[in-house]
């Protein structure tokens, strides 16, 4: 802001997971990231791909931002004429997985090793090449942590990682029917609606 | 209105004409020739400008004026890439615009083509929407949808980029215009029953409550429901600089602008009060200096059509998300009628001695003053006016020192504060009302950057009033130089032509006025002509709008104007940083 201060803010910093589903039409995706881009929020992943109805892409946004700032992105992302819907499933019941690939150092001595350690951990070796391995993991971004660090003394050649990709748990998931678009609710300061409803009695 | 052919290029003619669109301000070239071709073809209205910036603001000032969506239309790259300024202005303000663009061919698109530029690219984040055609049967839906998007919910510019192949292309253009598919866009969203009830209950809670009124409330048409509102539960009102129209400036309970140069005991009673309730306007940095400190001890509740404005840059305890006039219509009836006569005479009080630092209270030293050519003018026309402002200090003394009773009677940029915006402007606001009497308040620098559209004021025969407010700087950048950098003077002072021989080989009038028993005599002179006049005040040179909030300042430390001011030299005596004339 031009006087050097900070806007409205609230909540701890983190990574916080938006389903956003779109028009799959050209331009949407530079629309999105523009709008990121624009008011200063920082991608960390973003996963694109055709959602359940046609004509509709979905996405997965990794971004971090405290809590307003996250009902504030929902809502500028609501401002974009071809976002169908925007859900911050930060804190839903959700399956959140990432696809990963680690290229690793492993000559014919330490290749026993490297595959006993992906197996233990769920990974699976999709390809074995005289001074390599390569390993993949479809898991949660902090498993997925967890297994780059014990490959890491092996030494990573190359590394792919998809971004986080995410579904709410259930039938009744909010999520199932992109059609049935969210109005965006008021944000009222950070408080929940109960809380700030304590002065009706008297209307 | 026969075409003898349907190609793309009748399309968008007949697009506009059957959304009601007769006017468009334009720059024809190589992009955009097959529609300048077609529009002989069908009864519209072409406004040539000089420059494409100028187009733009023209659209915008027929828009702030009431004509509905302005329209402006240029060729591909530079012409495009000049409408830049005036599409972010409009975006800034949610001014409703369309801009049409030509496209170089749709084969050509991507490589470096001759007069290429993305231009949906670039106006991506300026717009409310844009849309890339290259199909000729994507054009009638296309400014459809464009013209549906420019002008619902918070209203925006629109821009549709029109390759030429798609211009030239013909179709038989059979499109049914009810077909509008945009299942992303819902432009009303509409409060929860607990919303209104929660806001009810503040409001009748409420002892010290202040209203802000802002551009929403023109936007909306909602001026009768905030004076039902105000009156019903006897709340003063502020206003922004572009609310200012939204309560007449005559009404008991309207206390006048706020914000950064506003009157000082309207940002007093703001930062006293203990409800806020914010109308249609988005707390931007000129209105709440120092965030931290804004209206410590209130609540607030926030209307507004758009929820992004909702906790952007003050967090609310009630935000009611809707079209303003509908959702004060519902809010009305839960209002309890209130006096508050503590609270309005606790008002009255504020306004201490300010009356008695209004320059128009002060010794006439025969000097003429910005503030006093510009109360003139009102006086003269009895505020029956439009009037157009460029960006700077003679704007924040068009809002000051002229009463703006009706809506949509003040035309200037707030957000994007562009300069050059006044002239082309009130072209757009003469032409969308021409029978209204039209002024154009504008500073030597401002001026200098569209006064090309003069020669379009001459074409168009349009009848302008235009006052500039000459004081050889930029004045507004002089001021804080003057206040805030030691008056070291970097690139402020400003040469100009002498404007009135300038309007004269334009054959229109000009007059150069500097002494104040002259004002009267020259304002008259340009009423009474049937051709556009430029009137060259030659104002003191350094002159200082007060009072001021410096920036980052607290919203009720303003700079107030120095006891004996301008009794001799002009300029603060004691001020700014030091605080000595920081009244509270």
């Amino acid at each position: 802001m031009s006087n050097g201060e900070e806007p409205v803010n609230g909540g701890a910093v983190r990574p916080r997971v938006f389903a956003v589903w779109v028009e799959d039409r050209p331009g949407v995706l530079n629309r999105i990231t523009s709008l990121f881009r624009r008011r200063g929020f920082n991608i960390e992943s973003l996963s694109v791909g055709r959602a359940k109805a046609p004509g509709v892409s979905r996405m997965t946004i990794v971004v971090r931002t405290d809590a307003t700032g996250a009902k504030r992105l929902a809502a500028q992302l609501y401002r974009l004429v071809n976002v169908l819907r925007a859900d911050d499933i930060t804190g839903a019941a959700a399956i959140r997985k990432e696809l990963a690939m680690f290229k690793v150092s492993a000559n014919a001595g330490e290749r026993t090793e490297v595959i006993q350690l992906a197996t233990a951990t769920g990974a699976r070796v999709v390809d074995v090449a005289p001074e390599s391995v390569v390993v993949e993991a479809t898991s949660s971004p902090e498993k997925i942590e967890g297994l780059a660090e014990v490959l890491r003394p092996y030494g990573i050649l190359e590394q792919v990682r998809t971004g986080l990709v995410g579904m709410a748990r259930g039938v009744e998931s909010v999520m199932a029917d992109p059609s049935a678009r969210a109005v965006p609710q008021p944000t009222v300061g950070g408080r929940s609606g109960d809380d700030a409803e304590s002065g009706d009695g008297s209307v | 209105m026969t075409a003898p052919r349907r190609t793309g290029a009748h399309l968008i003619w007949e697009t506009l004409l059957r959304e009601g669109v007769h006017t468009v301000f334009g720059y024809p070239g190589g992009a955009i020739l097959p529609a300048y071709d077609a529009m002989l073809d069908f009864p519209i209205r072409h406004i040539l400008v000089r420059h494409e910036q100028g187009a733009t603001h023209m659209a915008d000032g027929f828009a702030r004026a009431g004509g509905g969506v302005g329209v402006a239309v240029a060729t591909s790259g530079p012409g495009a890439t000049n409408m830049v300024t005036g599409i972010a202005t409009a975006m800034l303000d949610s001014s409703p615009i369309l801009c049409l663009t030509g496209q170089v061919g749709s084969r050509l698109i991507g490589t470096d083509a001759f007069q290429e530029t993305d231009i949906t690219g670039v106006t991506l984040p300026i717009t409310k929407h844009n849309y890339l055609v290259t199909e000729v049967e994507e054009i009638a839906p296309a400014i459809h949808e464009a013209l549906y998007v420019a002008r619902s919910g918070r209203p925006g510019p629109v821009l549709v980029d029109i390759t030429k192949d798609a211009q030239q292309a013909e179709t038989d253009g059979r499109w049914d215009p009810e077909d509008i598919e945009l299942p992303g866009y819902s432009p009303e969203p509409s409060p929860r029953p607990s919303d209104y009830r929660r806001a009810a209950a503040m409001i009748n809670q409420a002892k010290r409550p202040v209203i802000l009124a802002g551009h929403g409330i023109l936007l909306s048409g909602a001026t009768a429901e905030v004076r039902e509102l105000a009156e019903r539960a006897g709340i003063p009102i502020a206003l922004t600089l572009l609310g200012l129209g939204a309560v007449p400036a005559r009404h008991r309970l309207n206390m006048g602008m706020m914000g950064m140069h506003g009157e000082s005991w309207v940002n007093r009673a703001i930062q006293e009060a203990d409800l806020l309730l914010a109308l249609g306007m988005r707390f931007d940095d000129r209105v709440t200096g120092k965030l931290q400190k804004y209206a410590p001890n209130a609540r607030k509740i926030h209307l507004d059509i758009d929820p992004a404005e909702f906790d952007k840059n003050v967090r609310v305890d009630a935000a009611l998300a809707g079209d303003l006039a509908a959702v004060l219509g519902a809010l009305l009836p839960s209002v309890r009628p209130r006096r508050r006569e503590k609270w309005l005479e606790a008002i009255s009080r504020m306004k201490g001695d300010a009356a008695v630092r209004d320059i128009q209270n002060l010794p006439d030293t025969g000097r003429l003053c910005a503030a006093h050519v510009i109360h003139d003018i009102w006086r003269l026309t009895g505020g029956k006016a439009i009037l157009a402002t460029d960006v700077g200090q003679h704007q924040m003394w068009a809002a000051q020192y002229w009463r703006h009773e009706e809506p949509r009677s003040l035309i200037t940029s707030g957000g994007l504060g562009t300069m050059g915006f006044a002239l082309p402007a009130a072209v757009g606001a003469k032409v969308a009302r021409p029978d209204e009497e039209v002024w154009v308040i504008a500073g030597d620098g401002g001026f200098q950057m569209t006064m090309c559209e003069l020669a379009t004021v001459a074409q168009e025969r349009l009848k302008l009033n235009i006052a500039i407010i000459n004081n050889g700087y930029l004045g507004m950048v002089r001021q804080w130089q003057e206040f805030f950098y030691d008056r070291r003077y970097a690139g402020t002072p400003l040469l100009s032509p002498d404007f009135a021989a300038l309007a004269r080989s334009f054959g229109l009038g000009g007059e150069t006025v500097s002494r104040r028993a002259e004002v009267e005599d020259a304002v008259e002179r340009a009423r009474a002509e049937d051709r556009a006049v430029v009137l060259d005040f030659r104002v003191e040179r350094e002159d200082t709008v007060y009072p001021m909030v410096p920036t980052g300042a607290e919203l009720q430390d303003m700079i107030r104007r120095p006891e004996p001011a301008l009794a001799g030299a002009p300029g603060p005596a004691g001020s700014a940083e030091g605080g000595s004339d920081v009244e509270w």
